[in-house]
């Protein structure tokens, strides 16, 4: 028998997107900002299967589906500028790129 | 079940604070999969079978080993593992987690304080899924397929190195 309350799910996803916001609050190392936005992701797709399973329908399966498409998009191209960073300033710290090379 | 999922929640929010309050980034990562593959078991409890299989293999598989190999070629030094300790002081954190708590606690609070509803027994399977996904969810699937196209022309193109070529007389630089 399964008798998980549904609040306890979406608390579990609450307390993982608020652990992946403070992280990229507190963080300077821009790869570790990357990695806390992939855990508030995760997060968000965590609600979205709960809500699903809460009403037996495959809708929250799908916008799952779409988040892991978009995480996946979004981390290839983070990486990308975070390569072109490193080589241009030869650091991780996220800031030393907020002046503009003017 | 339920067992499960509490033990799995649990270590899942065990290991995502880990990752967060890591120095080294290779340590973070290697809790990070712990942490992806904990939320996957959650996903299985909770009758979503596929997506759990989905969380491990593009999750755990591919994105994190996708920024292992960039952490590779940024060739970094235990100087960056001290420039992490320093940046990562109480005085730095203190405020941010405070609010942030507060925040959860009154999420927290109006949870409990709605009436409960427990989960439904049968899981949803991948069948179902997919005829949603190809049925009335076609528009987005071609839209995301634009979007990872978009995503690979975009990596390509910020990725590539400008190679500077030092002539004796004249200098340039070049695509």
């Amino acid at each position: 028998m399964n008798t998980i309350p549904m609040e306890h799910g979406l608390l579990l996803a609450g307390i993982l997107f608020i652990i992946g916001l403070v992280s990229v609050l507190i963080r300077r190392n821009i790869i570790f900002m990357l990695i806390s936005v992939e855990i508030m992701l995760n997060a968000a797709g965590l609600a979205f299967i709960v809500a699903g399973a809460r009403w037996v329908q495959p809708e929250g399966q799908v916008m799952f589906i779409f988040i892991i498409t978009m995480a996946a998009a979004e981390v290839s191209v983070g990486l990308a500028l975070i390569l072109q960073l490193y080589h241009n300033l030869k650091t991780l710290d996220s800031d030393a790129a907020n002046v503009m090379n003017g | 079940m339920e067992l499960t999922f509490y033990l799995a929640a649990a270590v899942a929010i065990i290991a995502t604070i880990l990752v967060v309050t890591q120095y080294n980034l290779i340590h973070a990562l290697l809790y990070l999969v712990v942490s992806f593959m904990a939320i996957a078991v959650v996903f299985f409890t909770l009758g979503a079978p596929f997506m759990a299989a989905l969380e491990i293999i593009i999750y755990a598989g591919a994105i994190v080993v996708l920024i292992i190999f960039v952490i590779m070629m940024l060739n970094l030094t235990h100087e960056d593992v001290q420039h992490e300790k320093e940046w990562l002081k109480p005085s730095v954190w203190i405020g941010p987690a405070l609010l942030s708590l507060i925040l959860l606690a009154e999420l927290a609070y109006i949870f409990m304080a709605s009436e409960t509803s427990a989960v439904a027994t049968q899981p949803v399977e991948a069948k179902a899924v997919g005829m949603a996904l190809f049925g009335p969810y076609v528009l987005g699937v071609e839209l995301s397929g634009m979007l990872l196209m978009a995503g690979i022309v975009g990596a390509y193109h910020l990725g590539r190195q400008k190679k500077k070529i030092v002539h004796r007389f004249l200098e340039r630089t070049e695509a």
